[in-house]
């Protein structure tokens, strides 16, 4: 029964999409709809879940002062910190999101300069990482370091100063050779995605409730 | 110390380098030019001058949809981007509709739509709304093409869409001109294949330059009208509408962090053959 009843989800909730793909208009497009909205609803409540087993975790960690619970100390009170400020954001503005809630402040002037930080750390690693296992030594990777240094050079504004030929060779590389080979992966991918939709909504692949 | 011996430590040094060296060589070539705010030229190519066509193409009073689907970490590569197209979308009269696929993106599109808002005295609800953020990605995207309502009952305000006069006859994608989708991910995946192949959306794709490889395929198809990749995308496109931005003030630098990257990797191969036809020499 456990897995008998997710099956007949799956199997029911996958033939009225395809079904009302084909046709849209009519009681099919309607039930099409509906379980669209449920999708989102069951969504939202998997946000909601997901942030109650943050809190768990990081909770238990600090309550049993298990190695790094400061960062998790640091993690509830930001929580904390984002939850009073939304608040006050929704009575005062009535929205978090409007630009003058101090949501918005906390986001703009601590998330926004940490993750951006992050992801630009990020280049020092790529420049560091280039300069060590960006090698010539076969074929292959003589092919892929001579494409990469082309469009690097194609793609800004100095590479057109020191010849003409970088952009048209850059953009040459990204329309023929760089689609040919991605439009043949996805096609395997999509390909391969559509045969597990399949085995799914039939429920012969059922790793997904075990 | 013989020469070779001495040469192979000098190779070795130069194999092995400290990459805090590396991190300082990337940091001053990125930051002199921002400093100095140098701009540079560029040269706008297909991909973007049909983007920028195709906002032109559509009479004034029309809706143009931004989903923002991007967070801080791409920011700094998509907000000159929607902050540039906004510019183009004001400056033409056309009406503007906020959403997004990804929460933590919403205040950066409120952001960027709030200022430029502001900038040409646009009224919220009559040439712009916010409908805010919905989980559920595709479902979303499906649903809104049939009735827009079913997931945007009201804007991210509560108020309900029928009070906000702009939304009065926006039902689906047939009243929308075009998506702009800003992502760092997969979403316009998603955009094309739920919105544009099931319901015909004009989609404008703005992505990381990492992430624009992926939609070249998709632009040859004719499946998307234009395509912003990366920093150079947005300097295109301010360079179009003429405002300069973020965008622009960034291609020196990435012009000279290119170069220098360029230059640490052929250094690197030549300290490897180096090495390699040295330590031939000494099992010869």
């Amino acid at each position: 029964m456990k897995q008998r009843i997710p099956i007949a989800i799956s199997f029911i909730t996958g033939i009225i999409i395809i079904v009302a793909f084909y046709f849209p208009n009519g009681p099919l497009g309607d039930i099409e709809q509906r379980t669209l909205v449920w999708f989102a609803v069951v969504a939202g409540i998997s946000m909601v879940v997901g942030v109650e087993s943050l809190l768990r975790v990081n909770l238990m960690k600090v309550a049993r002062r298990r190695p790094g619970w400061g960062f998790s100390l640091i993690l509830l009170a930001s929580c904390i910190l984002t939850l009073v400020t939304a608040t006050i954001g929704q009575i005062k503005y009535g929205s978090p999101f409007h630009v003058d809630s101090p949501f918005m402040y906390v986001f703009s002037y601590m998330v926004v300069p940490l993750q951006a930080t992050m992801f630009a750390v990020l280049a020092f690693f790529i420049a560091s990482a280039a300069y060590r296992a960006f090698r010539a030594r076969n074929l292959a990777a003589t092919l892929l370091l001579l494409s990469a240094v082309l469009v690097m050079l194609g793609r800004v504004p100095i590479g057109e100063t020191i010849w003409k030929g970088f952009p048209q060779i850059s953009d040459w590389i990204m329309n023929v050779p760089q689609i040919g080979a991605k439009r043949g992966i996805m096609i395997g991918a999509y390909l391969g995605a559509a045969a597990t939709s399949i085995r799914i909504i039939l429920g012969i692949e059922r790793s997904y409730i075990s | 110390m013989s020469a070779p011996a001495a040469r192979k430590t000098w190779l070795e040094r130069l194999n092995h380098i400290d990459r805090r060296l590396i991190f300082v060589i990337v940091f001053v070539v990125v930051s002199i030019p921002m400093l100095l705010k140098l701009t540079s030229p560029v040269k706008v190519s297909h991909e973007v001058q049909i983007a920028y066509d195709f906002i032109q193409s559509i009479p004034a009073g029309g809706v143009v949809m931004f989903s923002v689907d991007y967070d801080p970490t791409s920011a700094p590569e998509l907000q000159p981007m929607i902050l540039a197209i906004l510019h183009h979308c004001f400056s033409r009269n056309l009406r503007v509709i906020l959403t997004g696929q990804l929460a933590v993106g919403m205040p950066l599109g409120i952001e960027a739509l709030e200022s430029t808002a502001a900038q040409f005295g646009k009224k919220y609800g009559v040439d712009y709304v916010n409908i805010g953020y919905r989980p559920g990605n595709q479902a979303v995207i499906v649903a809104m093409g049939r009735r827009l309502r079913d997931m945007f009952a009201t804007d991210y305000r509560g108020t309900p869409l029928d009070q906000l006069p702009m939304m009065k006859n926006i039902r689906n994608y047939d009243q929308i001109a075009g998506v702009v989708d800003l992502a760092h991910g997969g979403t316009p995946e998603l955009w094309i294949q739920f919105g544009q192949a099931r319901y015909g959306v004009k989609l404008i794709v703005c992505t990381t330059a990492v992430g624009a490889p992926d939609y070249y395929n998709y632009l040859q198809a004719k499946q998307i009208v234009g395509l912003l990749g990366g920093m150079r995308g947005a300097a295109e496109y301010e360079t179009l509408v003429k405002a300069p931005g973020l965008g622009l003030l960034a291609m020196p630098a990435q012009s000279w962090v290119h170069l220098a990257i360029i230059g640490l990797i052929l250094l690197g191969n030549l300290t490897f053959f180096l090495n390699r036809r040295a330590k031939n020499a000494e099992n010869a």
